[in-house]
């Protein structure tokens, strides 16, 4: 019996990320890639499997939004069932939503990013972490560590278990909120918004001291998408899509996510195995957009709630027009929102549905095609399904908000590149700065987990030639 | 009726003639785990995670199956059966696809529950991937073979509870599976009745109820053991 075995090249997540960059004649930066090997088997090892599995499988694709897959995955399912969720199930999916975005945020800004701003780019990387932010300043960063809490503890209390739940099913959720989840919730709602307000006008406080920053770490025109309810209010969860420029003009609005393949294109390029998508009407690679939280906050009109709407407001302000262009404002918008999602909570919490058994329809396969979408902590996510007669799993496509920020990312490098090498040489401090840049987007990538200020990170530098003329190196 | 007595595990038992080791084990409390074994089917040795030493007989015995016999004297739990049973449940991972974290079965599981009981920390042998049908055709019950372990708990249930008689294992070796009518999907089988004693039989997430996500199989043994018994003794009525 003869039996053919391919192996794919790679089907594991790379630890480090690798950027290298091209100087030009004069020894000025043209261009920086940014590469990064993203595992994609998971679309290959769904086929076949039923339909009601989905949720459970993909929840396993990230350890740290779990959440987002199992709301994307349970929406696609709701169209493969042709049902509308009962209100408590989507306000209860609402509300896992909302405690995701705090627990991400609060980890990537207190835990991952806070460090950068607080004890500064150019200190020693050894204690530019959580554990030097304790050190410097401790009731901070135990605040900041409390709010992730809660957000987890919300995501615990609704689904049973802090990661991987497989909660939120096709038709709705599995269970209700319990009134000592309730209570718990309550109990803990003034202080979150306690930390988030203080971290937000300190923030505030420090950024008019990082022009540098906010000029060079990924200032540049682009489009932005995300969702929005139908009345041009903040969204994560429903709507539709819209697409703003970078004055805020609607570029497309009304989108609607079975469309995606209409609007989206995704490009290849042979030095990255992350795919490149971009708004198809421009084209490759002016169809440039960014997704995720400074997107969610440009695409929008206002936010639902009062004083994550004040703060809107005054974010446009800071940022100079109705849309905020430089990657560096990603953080700030990373906290307005999680002022939103604690906001938003707190208006749940007290909703009587909330506590309602009806919380899942129940049907069988009525459509064989699905796509469903939600907004992940990092940007927009698309779920994709054909299924047989029967729900088993015919063809899966995942769009995941680091890939749609690809493009972005690499012209962020770029920039970073440019304003602070100039020369044959790689400047200290650069790797830090290079780092935040990426930072900026919080992308799930292995490099994400490897937090603690200790991004495992390859630059190297290349002559017009091509030929390697420096390397700096930090794992 | 004649009484015989023997040993398990240094403890002397009396017992009714006919009796298995099993059951003769069960009276002294020793705990042997079983997977193929459903109180009130027929017993049929196929798992063989019941093996135990009989002194004197050089080769281990099944319990579920093994007359006990006057005088013996058995071992239910030495270590050279804890590392057979621990191998069996390996093999039974290693044969399969089990992802238990994406199961219907999770937390619920025999299979699982004999890895636990067995000590397994992690699979030795190579892990087979096997190329495995799933069956939803059926509306109300779905099959999935890379989680079936061939201990034919529904193939008996179906036969001996029901009377309907839909399961059977076809081929041998590595590619005996299980099969609906003449290999014929689940849902166009016109034998089966829906009852659905095959899905409260099974050990493990092979068998469960269609639209059921990760973990939330769980199967009503208590039902299937009263009817077995209601059948055994012609009790149809309470
Ligand atoms: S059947 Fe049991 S052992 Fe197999 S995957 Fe499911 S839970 Fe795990
Ligand atoms: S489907 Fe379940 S009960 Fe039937 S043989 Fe397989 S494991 Fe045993
Ligand atoms: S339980 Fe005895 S052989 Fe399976």
């Amino acid at each position: 019996m003869s039996k053919t075995v391919v192996i794919d090249p790679v089907t594991r997540i790379e630890g480090h990320a690798k950027i290298s960059i091209f100087l030009d004649d004069q020894g000025e930066v043209e261009n920086a890639r940014f590469h990064v090997v993203e595992f994609r088997g998971f679309e290959k090892f769904c086929e076949g499997r039923p339909m009601w599995e989905m949720a459970g499988i993909t929840a396993r694709i990230c350890g740290i939004c779990p959440v987002s897959h199992l709301l994307a995955s349970a929406k696609t399912g709701d169209k493969l069932l042709a049902v509308q969720v009962p209100p408590a199930g989507e306000k209860l999916r609402r509300m896992m939503n909302l405690a995701q975005i705090i627990q991400s945020h609060a980890l990537s800004f207190f835990h991952l990013s806070s460090p950068d701003f607080l004890l500064g780019w150019d200190s020693d990387p050894a204690t530019r972490n959580v554990f030097g932010l304790m050190a410097a300043d401790p009731d901070l960063a135990r605040a900041g560590i409390r709010l992730r809490q809660f957000g987890q503890t919300v995501i615990e209390l609704l689904g049973a278990r802090k990661i991987h739940a497989a909660w939120a099913v096709p038709g709705g959720v599995r269970s209700p909120l319990s009134e000592e989840g309730r209570a718990w919730i309550r109990d803990r709602l003034p202080e979150s918004l306690d930390t988030i307000q203080t971290a937000l006008a300190l923030f505030k406080d420090l950024l008019d001291r990082f022009s540098e920053e906010v000029a060079s770490f990924g200032q540049f025109d682009s489009l932005f998408m995300g969702l929005v309810s139908p009345t041009g209010e903040w969204e994560h969860y429903g709507g539709h899509l819209r697409f703003v420029d970078s004055q805020g003009n609607i570029i497309a609005d009304g989108l609607r996510e079975e469309d995606y393949q209409d609007f989206l294109g995704e490009a290849v390029e042979n030095w990255s195995y992350l795919k490149f998508p971009y708004y198809k009407p421009l084209g490759y690679p002016d169809g440039i957009y960014r997704v995720g939280p400074l997107a969610r906050l440009n695409v929008c009109e206002f936010m639902g709630t009062e004083g994550a709407n004040r703060e809107l407001q005054e974010f446009r302000q800071r940022a100079g027009g109705r849309c905020a262009t430089s990657s560096f404002f990603y953080h700030y918008a990373r906290l307005i929102e999680i002022l939103a999602g604690v906001e938003e909570i707190a208006r749940l919490v007290d909703d009587p549905d909330i506590a309602s058994d009806r919380c899942r329809a129940k049907a069988d396969i009525n459509a064989l095609e699905g796509v469903g979408v939600s907004e992940a902590p990092r940007g927009t996510l698309f779920h994709h399904y054909n299924v047989d007669k029967d729900g088993l799993i015919q063809k899966v496509n995942l769009i995941i908000a680091t890939g749609q920020n690809n493009l972005a990312m690499n012209k962020t490098v770029t920039q970073i590149a440019q304003h602070y090498i100039h020369g044959p040489e790689i400047p200290e401090g650069l790797l830090n700065r290079v780092e935040a840049g990426i930072r900026a987007f919080d992308p799930c990538l292995s490099c994400s987990t490897h937090a603690l200020g200790k991004m495992p990170l390859q630059v190297q530098l290349f002559d017009r030639d091509r030929n390697l003329i420096a390397q700096v190196q930090r794992d | 009726m004649s009484v015989i007595t023997l040993t398990i595990d240094g403890q002397a038992i009396a017992i009714e003639e006919g009796a298995t080791l099993l059951e003769a084990a069960q009276e002294v409390g020793a705990a042997i785990p079983t997977l193929c074994h459903l109180k009130g089917l027929s017993p049929v040795g196929a798992c063989r995670l019941c093996v135990v030493e009989v002194e004197g007989i050089p080769k281990l015995l099944p319990a579920c199956v093994t007359a006990a016999a006057e005088g013996m004297v058995v071992h239910t739990n030495t270590d050279n059966l804890q590392d057979y049973r621990r191998t069996i449940v390996e093999l039974f991972f290693a044969e399969g696809n089990h992802v238990c974290a994406v199961c219907v079965a999770n937390n619920n599981c025999e299979l699982q529950d004999a890895a636990i009981s067995t000590g397994m920390t992690h699979v030795t042998y190579p892990y087979q991937y096997p190329q495995r049908e799933v069956d939803v055709s059926h509306p109300q019950f779905g099959l999935d073979r890379n989680r079936c372990i061939l201990c034919t708990r529904c193939v008996r249930a179906c036969d001996e509870l029901e009377g309907a008689h839909v399961w059977d294992i076809a081929y041998r070796g590595e590619h005996a599976k299980l099969i609906a009518g003449l290999d014929q999907p689940w849902g166009t089988v016109d034998a089966c009745t829906s009852c659905g004693k095959c899905v409260d039989a099974c050990p493990t997430g092979a068998i469960f109820r269609r639209g059921a996500t990760v973990a939330e199989m769980e199967r009503d043994r208590a039902k299937l053991e009263f009817l077995a018994q209601a059948r055994e003794e012609q009790q149809w009525t309470r």
